[in-house]
């Protein structure tokens, strides 16, 4: 067990090794900020100032492992914008996107597995042929749209809910966050609710699935033909095995819902690292989205090893790789 | 032998146009062992699966009773089908592999199928999942509690699916072709294990199995179905040694150990028809050699002494 944690965590640092070279070239592809940071009257002498300040006079290769020593001290360079460290930025709106985040994979696992549960039970029923024309809705409409839409009904029309900004936020382990006071948390239910839809959806269709092919194995009539109640045929029997897909795709959803966290808090101006982002991308802040990249795939990574520790937890068959026979 | 533990009278169920089971009538009495034989598709799970009350949608039970404990439990309701499953009467399936939850251990199987049926401490459960893996013959069993399905063989594995229909001392056990997927050495081992079993409870038996030798040694009684319908019935070495019915003696004759060497396996020519389709008359006509025009019309049964079958054309009674 051990073994196989530390060699997945190496083929981690692989990957995040190779990612450092992708990220820093692309950022170099995209553009030069040296056009954007500078005033278009100033003069050469200025902008020969600031290119040698930034390090953009070196060749690529010495820029790259000037970056890569910087950042194995922690250090992904300053924001040209904001004059403080990257990372220090990104982490400062980290708790913002990851309780949208997390309040948004909640939402979809609350409303998705009882749904696709009921409509795997009664898959010829009239309110699971509802539920499964809704959610192909749900995964065919755009994010921004519904989201547009959500605002407009809720939050101008009916006035029931704020719709931009995060509102209030109380502090917890040092942190800001906005779910801990009620400002916050009905800033909060449209952007979660807005980026759980397509995952509901998901996690719906997918339980749905499972049902109907775990429902007709053996195992499961053996369960009842032990004069188990059917709550606990469902609830124990089909459950557990349907939930190594599930947490399969919660997992890597996790991931996908940090990314498309971009455009509903933009839609919301829910101040995470999404909006951040888009804002540096406007202005070329280089650090900022090589931090956000960094962060972004680290992210990942981790999320990654949790799903297959999380998969050995819940499927005996499956061992970790390397862990020997 | 003597009481009556389980009378299925007439029993019919269809799934749909398919007429799985189509009139079948047996009894069971405490103790006794009943081999069920016949093809692939003549219904000897369905009819299992109807006894426990676990047949598959869209299959329901169109008519006949199955009358248990004095009543017919065709008309009992979930609940009282639920309590009486796994505590009163028990079945296990044909592939050890599939019967058992392969994430769950075997001790939460096991303890949760005692304390479905019994208001008792998990300590006191799981001391009787124990005792009774180690009745079925499962070395330490202690340690074996904790493992999990794949960790068992074949032959292990189904050895604890006997323990689990053996918890609650059922009055009968339906024992759907479960040595089928075994090799025959472990097969060997479980039906004499399982014949030991049941005589010590006095437990009663239905063995589903195509397999003729295993219910020559095994069963008091054989009934041989074809076509959703019981077409012959009596004392297995009568019925073995002396077929009324000409399906009987054709699937006797088709067991390959009463081939002569180097002669062809003899088999029943033609194909089990469609329960989709099944003729008024005797439903084996087609592939009869017996047959002529009388066995188009409905057959009644005829019953002789303890020996009952369905077929005009009976064989002598004398066969060599
Ligand atoms: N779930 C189902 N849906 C539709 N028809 C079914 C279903 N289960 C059984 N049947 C019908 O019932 C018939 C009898 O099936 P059954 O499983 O009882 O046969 P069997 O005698 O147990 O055969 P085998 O020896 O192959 O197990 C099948 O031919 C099929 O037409
Ligand atoms: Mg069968």
């Amino acid at each position: 067990m051990t073994a196989a944690v530390v060699r997945r965590l190496l083929q981690a640092v692989m990957v995040m090794l190779a990612m450092t070279v992708i990220v820093f070239i692309a950022i170099n592809v995209i553009g030069d900020p040296v056009d954007i940071l500078i005033s278009p009257d100033a003069d050469q002498i200025e902008r020969a100032r600031v290119v040698q300040a930034l390090g953009l006079d070196l060749p690529l290769w010495q820029q790259y492992l000037r970056f890569l020593w910087a950042a194995l001290h922690g250090d992904l360079g300053e924001s040209y914008v904001y004059n403080e460290p990257a990372i220090r930025v990104i982490l400062e709106r980290l708790p913002a996107t990851l309780e949208l985040a997390v309040a948004a994979i909640l939402i979809a696992i609350v409303v998705g597995v009882p749904l696709g549960l009921y409509a795997g039970l009664r898959p010829d029923g009239i309110l699971t042929r509802v539920i499964m024309t809704v959610s192909i809705l749900g995964f065919s409409l755009p994010t921004f749209w519904v989201g547009l839409v959500l605002i407009m009904f809720f939050g101008v029309q009916l006035g029931w809910l704020p719709s931009g900004g995060r509102g209030q936020t109380a502090e917890l382990f040092g942190v800001q966050w906005a779910f801990l006071t009620k400002d916050g948390l009905a800033h909060l239910i449209l952007p979660a609710v807005n980026l759980a839809l397509f995952d509901a959806c998901l996690i719906l269709r997918l339980t749905r699935a499972g049902v109907a092919e775990v429902l007709p194995l053996d195992f499961v009539k053996f369960a009842r033909a032990k004069g188990l109640k059917e709550t606990r045929v469902i609830g124990v029997h089909v459950s557990k095995n349907i939930m190594i897909p599930v947490v399969t795709i919660i997992g890597l959803e996790f991931g996908s819902i940090v990314a498309f966290s971009v455009v509903t808090e933009s839609v919301f101006s829910w101040p995470g690292m999404g909006k951040l982002i888009i804002d540096s991308i406007n202005v070329l802040d280089r650090p900022i989205i090589t931090a956000y990249l960094m962060a972004t795939v680290a992210f990942f990574v981790i999320i990654n090893l949790v799903v297959d520790l999380t998969y050995t937890a819940l499927d005996p068959r499956v061992r970790l790789q390397g862990e020997g026979p | 032998m003597n009481a009556t533990v389980l009378e299925v009278r007439d029993l019919r169920t269809h799934f749909g146009q398919a007429k799985a089971v189509d009139g079948v009538s047996f009894s069971v009495a405490r103790g006794e062992v009943l081999g069920l034989v016949g093809e692939s598709g003549s219904g000897k799970s369905v009819t299992g699966f109807s006894i426990i009350g676990l047949v598959d949608p869209p299959g329901t039970i169109v008519g006949g009773q199955i009358v248990f404990d004095g009543r017919d439990i065709t008309r009992s309701s979930r609940e009282e089908m639920r309590a009486l499953r796994g505590r009163r009467m028990a079945m296990i399936f044909q592939d050890p592999m599939m019967t058992l939850n392969p994430v769950l251990r075997i001790d939460t199987q096991m303890i949760e199928a005692v304390q479905a049926h019994e208001n008792v401490s998990r300590t006191d459960a799981r001391a009787r999942a124990r005792d009774a893996l180690g009745m079925v013959g499962i070395p330490s069993p202690d340690e074996r509690l904790q493992a999990y399905p794949h960790q068992f063989s074949g032959g292990m594995r189904q050895r604890v699916v006997i323990a689990i229909a053996l918890l609650h001392q059922p009055d009968f056990i339906i024992a759907d072709e479960p040595t089928t997927a075994l090799d025959v050495t472990i097969q060997a081992q479980i039906l004499a294990e399982m014949q030991k079993l049941v005589a010590q409870n006095n437990t009663s038996l239905i063995w589903i199995t195509h397999d003729l030798a295993v219910v020559s040694r095994l069963a008091d009684r054989i009934a041989v179905m074809y076509a959703g319908r019981i077409v012959e019935s009596g004392p297995v070495s009568d019925v073995l040694a002396r077929p009324l019915h000409p399906y009987t003696a054709g699937l006797i004759d088709s067991v390959p150990s009463r081939n002569q060497r180097g002669e062809r396996l003899r088999q029943i020519p033609g194909m089990a028809p469609s329960v989709a389709r099944l003729p008024t008359g005797c439903a084996f006509a087609p592939r009869c050699p017996r047959a002529d025009a009388v066995c188009a019309q409905a057959v009644p049964l005829f019953a002789a002494g303890p020996r009952e079958h369905r077929c005009v054309h009976p064989l002598p009674e004398l066969r060599v």
